[in-house]
């Protein structure tokens, strides 16, 4: 498996990727393989099919949006590239870091994650999480025992503790504001092996 | 632990029996009810003496507690468990004053029985779940490694200067001295947990500590039962060596085969059963009461749980006074033999190694965790590591040999270092090194949510990129349980809501009964006005529950008091009425909307949305219901609505009803 994909992989998209993302030269051959063996037909693309054969991503209450967030607006296929640069959002902030790209935002900023998961919400790409789009996802994680009604006053009152234009919706900035206590930098990474 | 003892109580009762069946041969076993065997059939005075004896000192320890408590300053500074161990000493001088003999000994039997149980109970059936599971791989590192490391260590190192030394030790062999460091090295759950809960130090802190205290039993029971059979055997091989090994394994693997085969009020029977079979006990408790515990409280009825708590506070609370009295009067005794290089050479390893234990695995374990352990974490975590009564009983069991009186006055000494010492001056150290402290605010229901989806999201990208991490290990644990575990455990109407429901519900609560709430002020100017009859059954309740508030602000924090539970009850009742006076209102105008609202999103979650066209046609339907989500004057409005789909008013009222009814089923 790995001599194969490696081989489809050229020494200079690994550097791209690289630079791109800040993953190293063993995690992104690594995480090609793994790419590869998802990737059934073998056309160097990724389709929402191939995604929705891993089996425990099928019984996420979020799987869908999950797999949503990886493809680009309106298109069907995602191809290594795009599928790096989804995964480096989830890449570990390291300290040293810090002072390489003042100018470039990396994707595995704080900034860029929580903008990762406010997407998950914000399905309509319009900047506000609405109360609809929130109860759809909390009947999606809080499961069948809760009442419409329990469900819309958490909804409600999850808006009223985020809102401060009083537009019933929640803002990105809004959101980041919800979550400042929260440590986001460790709850949304994972240690990719080197 | 206690086998041998328990082997040899036996035997002694046995025996006893016989000499009085030898003694008296004509008094038939069961005692016959006439007068001439009368002085048989009721009971001796020296059980009768020890019961009231027992009654005596629990008395006393609740008056010790009370005492304290009242004594507002010196809990601050002072830890509990040294106010309570000199509590004792001043009891057990006064004792040996008054009748020139030593006063009873801590026996290993009651303690291990009847004083350890309950404490580990508690402790196993409050952990905070969660956080332990994403952490037992670190608190099992330092629990099993940690232990082993201490152990080896100081018996070693006390050996080797014993032999050099010269200090008079030289007969005492290798064994004696790993016997002593098995002993000794173990931390313990009880005195941990009097001290870390007056200083509040975060979360992952307390968890680390305190774990690692209470999973290091398995290690400590194996330890110490394989160098006592070694000392018993005359030689030593080295397939006893393995095959000691292997016990580790079987003991902390049979622990948990054993615990969650029985429920409750059989966890006791747990504990006795794993001790039977030469497993851990205290390990067996704590599983059990983890595991048990959502099962509990899912199936019985608000009120036990309530009950169930309060009992398991209460017993937990005498049991820790208890022990730690019987151990400064234990302290007064005849059978001390002292030796100065001894007693500050054991001391210094016991600190030494820790210190070093404590270092060593962090590095190594730091590299393998998402949130690393940082040096001040590292030191209070040595820096806790105290010995407590586990310690005292496990040298008491020892059998005697020439040097066994210096052990005990050695572990005495040890155990009142690290509790006095150590613990007295944790609180300020923490405070010197600013080591995070515990968040004392309740989660918003925001960041309630959002973790969670965090948490989702982080399991589904596990599961793409393939790798195994604890997201995807705890959801296979939840699948599991929902498959399986729960639908046969708990009762069909009982299945346990959401944390993020309870959260709400909690929330409510709190908010209905005025309390302040931090981290919502802002929130509370756009809530619902209330209507003169809630404020009016508001109100009622709260004169009527005055006192119960006034308790809620005491400065001496405890583990034993359950200030948010002892509201529930009461604002519970205010909920549910509001909620029922409000739910004609609001029922039919809302619930139709929302009604309607799912049957169209439900259509469309399955599948990921692509045009933002369909998304649209909720709009007309979302401006009806943010008509309610910011009702300042309800009645008005809702009551036209109301009538204009007064049909399926009937239809939902029920449902609003069963809201409220979930939580009180009892009734």
């Amino acid at each position: 498996m790995g001599s194969r994909a490696s081989s489809l992989l050229r020494e200079e998209d690994i550097e791209e990727i690289k630079k791109e993302t800040g993953f190293s030269h063993s995690q992104i051959t690594r995480l090609y393989s793994r790419f590869h063996s998802l990737d059934k037909g073998e056309n160097g693309a990724l389709s929402r099919e191939d995604f929705q054969r891993i089996p425990e991503l099928a019984i996420n209450p979020l799987g869908d949006r999950i797999i949503n967030a990886f493809f680009p607006e309106g298109e069907d296929q995602v191809n290594f590239r795009g599928f790096m640069r989804t995964l480096a959002h989830f890449r570990p902030v390291e300290d040293n870091e810090k002072n390489k790209d003042p100018t470039a935002e990396p994707l595995n900023s704080r900034n860029n994650k929580l903008l990762f998961a406010f997407r998950l919400y914000d399905l309509d790409r319009d900047d506000k999480i609405s109360r609809d789009e929130l109860l759809q996802v909390l009947r999606m994680m809080v499961g069948v025992n809760i009442s419409d009604e329990q469900l819309g006053s958490i909804a409600d009152r999850t808006i009223q503790e985020a809102d401060t234009n009083g537009d019933m919706s929640i803002s990105f900035s809004e959101f980041i504001k919800v979550l400042e206590k929260v440590d986001v930098e460790q709850k949304m990474s994972i240690r990719f092996l080197h | 632990m206690i086998n041998g003892y328990l082997d040899r109580k036996l035997q002694e009762v046995y025996s006893q029996y016989l000499q009085e069946r030898l003694t008296c041969p004509g008094s038939s076993p069961g005692y016959s009810l006439t007068g001439v065997e009368g002085a048989n059939s009721h009971p001796t005075a020296p059980t009768a003496f020890r019961v009231f004896s027992i009654v005596l000192w629990i008395m006393l320890a609740s008056l010790a507690k009370l005492g304290f408590h009242w004594s507002g300053r010196i809990p601050a500074v002072v830890p509990e468990s040294c106010l309570l161990i000199m509590v004792g000493l001043l009891v057990g001088g006064v004792i040996y004053g008054v009748r020139h003999t030593a006063p009873p000994v801590l026996s290993a039997e009651a303690f291990f029985l009847y004083l350890l149980p309950p404490i580990v109970l508690d402790a196993g059936y409050f952990l905070p779940g969660r956080l332990f599971f994403e952490n037992l791989g670190t608190i099992l590192w330092y629990a099993v490694l940690g232990t082993l490391w201490n152990v080896l260590g100081i018996g070693l190192s006390l050996y080797g200067l014993c032999r050099l030394g010269g200090w008079g030790l030289e007969e005492v062999s290798l064994l004696h001295f790993l016997l002593f460091g098995s002993l000794i090295a173990a931390v313990d759950p009880v005195a941990v947990l009097s001290v870390f809960e007056e200083i509040h130090v975060n979360e992952q802190l307390h968890i680390l500590v305190f774990g690692e205290s209470l999973l290091n039993d398995a290690v400590t029971v194996v330890l110490y039962k394989l160098f006592e059979s070694f000392l018993r055997m005359p030689t030593v091989s080295s397939v006893d060596i393995l095959a000691g090994g292997c016990q580790f394994v079987v003991v902390g693997l049979g622990a948990q085969v054993i615990a969650p085969l029985f429920v409750f009020l059989y966890s006791y029977l747990s504990y006795l059963t794993s001790e039977m079979l030469h497993f851990s006990g205290i390990m067996a408790i704590v599983t059990c009461a983890v595991t048990m515990k959502q099962y509990v409280e899912a199936n019985v009825s608000e009120r036990s749980n309530t009950t169930i708590k309060y009992f398991l506070k209460m017993w937990s609370s005498v049991s820790e006074t208890l022990i730690f009295i019987f151990l400064g009067v234990s302290t007064i005794q005849d059978v001390h033999m002292w030796s100065w290089p001894f007693v500050s050479s054991t001391l210094f390893l016991c600190l030494l190694w820790r210190a070093l234990g404590v270092l060593l695995l962090t590095a190594v374990v730091n590299k393998l965790r998402r949130n690393a352990v940082t040096f001040r974490d590292q030191f209070i975590i040595a820096y806790g590591g105290l010995r407590g009564a586990i310690c005292f009983s496990l040298v008491f069991l020892i059998e005697d040999f020439p040097m066994k009186r210096l052990f005990i006055t050695t572990t005495i000494v040890v155990i009142l270092f690290t509790v006095f010492v150590q613990g007295m001056t944790i609180k300020p150290l923490v405070e010197l090194l600013d080591v995070k402290r515990k968040k004392r605010a309740l989660p918003t229901v925001s960041e309630e949510i959002h973790s969670r989806l965090l948490d989702h999201l982080l399991s589904g990208i596990e599961d793409v990129v393939g790798c195994w991490g604890q997201h995807y290990w705890k959801d296979k644990f939840e699948q599991f349980n929902t498959k399986y575990l729960k639908r046969f455990l708990i009762r069909e109407d009982k299945q346990p809501k959401s944390s993020i429901v309870r959260l709400y519900q909690e929330l409510e609560r709190r908010e209905q009964m005025g309390e302040d709430d931090e981290g919502t002020e802002d929130s509370q100017t756009q809530s619902r006005s209330l209507l003169p009859e809630e404020m009016d059954s508001i109100r009622k309740i709260l004169s009527n529950n005055l006192r119960n508030f006034n308790n809620k602000h005491i400065t001496a924090y405890s583990r034993h008091t359950l200030h948010q539970d002892f509201t529930v009850d009461a604002s519970r009742k205010a909920c549910l009425q509001r909620h029922h006076s409000m739910g004609e209102r609001h029922s039919s105008n809302q619930t139709h909307n929302n009604q309607v609202h799912f049957s169209l999103i439900d259509t469309k979650s399955p599948r990921p949305v692509h045009n933002p066209a369909e998304v649209n046609l909720n709009g007309p339907i979302r401006v009806t219901s943010d008509g309610w989500a910011d009702s300042s004057g309800p009645s008005l409005q809702n009551q036209e609505q109301a009538q204009a789909s007064s049909t399926s008013r009937h239809m939902h009222i029920p449902k609003k009803l069963s809201f409220v009814l979930e939580n009180e089923r009892e009734k």
